[in-house]
């Protein structure tokens, strides 16, 4: 009877750790593939033999990303446009977050559904009006062109999670602080937004991947090669013909950008399940 | 009147500077776009130089619903948001199923499965793309060799496999979040509920129907309507894959190519690519306000 229980619980759990198994390699092999092609010479990768491990290993893929186009200059113009983003609706953000969690004011409700309304335009819908806005202002194929459009996707995103943190910060300290005589915005500054750190690490890293990630905005308005963002020059990626598509190539490029992505997001995991259901579930 | 007075004025003009910077970069980035779209609906329009506006009233919304290319890509973006959305669910669901079960290493994978989550559409997309290769991919090997297609079929290029090929990318991708959100339902349940039930000799299956669905219904609901409103924009996936050839354009590549490319059209296609704009909004605000409703968000 107890020996056939515990077969019975082994059994579970011999299948649960099969389905464990084939998860993983679902969520995963996409990425090894991409890897593994990226370290394979062109020989072995254009050929119907197909192996799992890389054949004839070699870098050339990755020296050739750097030397046969402007992948460096697009990872620059990546960060400068996704870093530049993530510190003004930083900031931006705050500030509105905090109006919302603390500050007793009228019309807050109708303020706050106005921001979260914009997370739902649908980008594409915005797309022709913006475009005119940009060109009229002559930011077509800028780094402010970009910024600017990207800040106010975030808001909406920013703001929510920010102010979700700040509710859950104990009220005595601020109130101490005032009563030490610091003005409100003293202690936003100086108190709260240091106390939060964590939630704006969060907040950060989710608007900075959110920047990083954005492909129609970049693809309309950045024109050149040279000031593509990171997805537009990998989408864009083409050979010298038409026929003759640098696969290996296109793997290194992706293997390159998501690497640094994927480590951060093994490191903060917990804190990004934290801000993503925070930003979403919680009513 | 009373109530008034409960606010402080001081509060009031802090909460005015603190949020006018936020209203100023939504205000003129995304809802002055949305007027000037709205407003170039109504006209026959370009960006040509010289290009005179033209009045037409709802002519470019009358001349859409007659173009076949509009119709169809609508038929393609529900089906497309109604098979990747079903798909994410399900999958999402085992998934978080799994994570909330006990095992080694479960942070580990708890950890593996946002990997696809984190990766750029963009970037997954060219990796699948690479995968369904007619001549060197995995995939198509794969497929092959389980009798599905024939040898040298490229996937993306056939209609209907087109369709598949770019759901099954965007449930990679999405399935993670799917499952994040759903796991994050499904910690609140307390375990002593499933004890009891153990106790009482209820299946497994009984647990799972009368216990974790009912309490995860909100979390599927939400879930759900976010999923569908993502889903009912979907481009970048569509536009790398196939630029929206063999029966796989949906409304947003449809519309950003008859904006983009018509750009200086000297037919004044803007005015109608805007049109378009406009109805895609409205489509979405419809999921919109449903959404909003069933998350009943405390806004104060």
């Amino acid at each position: 009877m107890r020996w056939g229980m515990r077969t019975k619980q082994n059994t579970k759990k011999t299948f649960l750790y099969i389905i464990v198994i084939i998860m993983v390699i679902f969520y995963i092999f996409p990425f090894y593939w991409a890897i593994k092609s990226s370290f394979t010479a062109d020989q072995y990768l254009f050929t119907k033999n197909i192996t799992l491990w890389p054949q004839g290993f070699t870098f050339e893929n990755y020296i050739k990303v750097f030397t046969e186009r402007p992948f460096g200059l697009n990872i620059l113009n990546s960060i400068i446009v996704a870093g530049a983003t993530t510190i003004f609706s930083l900031i931006v953000g705050s500030f509105a977050a905090y109006a919302i969690a603390r500050l007793k004011v009228p019309g807050k409700g109708a303020l706050m559904l106005l921001i979260l309304a914009v997370s739902m335009f649908p980008q594409v819908s915005i797309l022709g009006g913006l475009f005119q806005l940009l060109r009229n202002m002559g930011l077509i194929n800028t780094y402010s062109g970009l910024i600017i459009p990207y800040i106010a996707l975030n808001l909406p995103l920013t703001t929510w999670i920010l102010q979700n943190f700040f509710r859950e910060l104990p009220k005595e300290i601020e109130e101490s602080a005032y009563i030490d005589g610091c003005s409100k915005f003293e202690t936003l500054w100086r108190i709260v937004l240091p106390l939060s750190a964590p939630g704006l690490v969060t907040t950060g890293l989710l608007a900075f991947i959110q920047a990083w990630n954005e492909f129609l905005f970049a693809l309309t308005f950045m024109q050149t090669p040279e000031k593509y963002t990171v997805p537009v020059a990998i989408a864009m990626f083409t050979g010298k013909t038409f026929y003759e598509v640098p696969w290996g190539q296109i793997m290194a490029a992706s293997v390159i950008v998501t690497t640094p992505l994927v480590i951060l997001v093994l490191v903060f995991q917990k804190r990004i399940v934290q801000g993503l259901t925070a930003g979403s579930v919680k009513g | 009147m009373k109530a008034k007075s409960d606010y402080k004025k001081a509060d009031i003009w802090l909460a005015f500077w603190l949020i006018i910077p936020t209203l100023i970069a939504i205000g003129i980035t995304a809802f002055y776009p949305l007027g000037q779209t709205i407003y170039d609906s109504f006209f026959k329009w370009s960006l040509r130089p010289g290009f005179q506006r033209e009045f037409v009233g709802f002519q470019n919304y009358i001349n859409l619903f007659q173009d076949a290319r509009f119709l169809n890509s609508l038929w393609n973006t529900i089906y497309f948001t109604f098979f990747s959305v079903l798909i994410e669910f399900l999958l999402g669901l085992v998934t978080a199923l799994i994570l909330n079960a006990e095992f080694r290493l479960r942070g580990l994978v708890r950890a593996a499965v946002l990997i696809p989550w984190a990766i750029p559409t963009a970037v997954s997309s060219q990796m699948w793309k690479w995968m369904y290769n007619d001549q060197y991919g995995v995939i198509s090997l794969m497929l092959y060799n389980l009798g599905i297609i024939e040898q040298g079929t490229p996937i993306l290029g056939t209609p209907g496999l087109a369709m598949a090929g770019i759901i099954a990318v965007d449930v990679w991708k999405t399935t993670p979040f799917v499952a994040l959100l759903l796991l994050a339902g499904l910690q609140i349940i307390p375990n002593e509920l499933y004890e009891a039930a153990r106790i009482d000799g209820a299946s497994m299956w009984k647990q799972f129907t009368s216990i974790t669905l009912p309490v995860l219904r909100p979390t599927i609901g939400v879930t759900l309507i976010f999923r569908t409103l993502d889903a009912l924009r979907v481009f970048d996936v569509v536009y790398i894959m196939t630029q929206g050839s063999v029966g796989t354009e949906t409304l947003a590549v449809y519309n950003r190519s008859l904006l983009m490319d018509n750009i200086f059209s000297p037919r004044g296609l803007f005015g109608y690519g805007s049109a378009l704009s406009v109805v895609i909004f409205l489509i979405i605000g419809i999921f919109t306000v449903i959404y909003m409703r069933s998350l009943n968000i405390k806004l104060d």
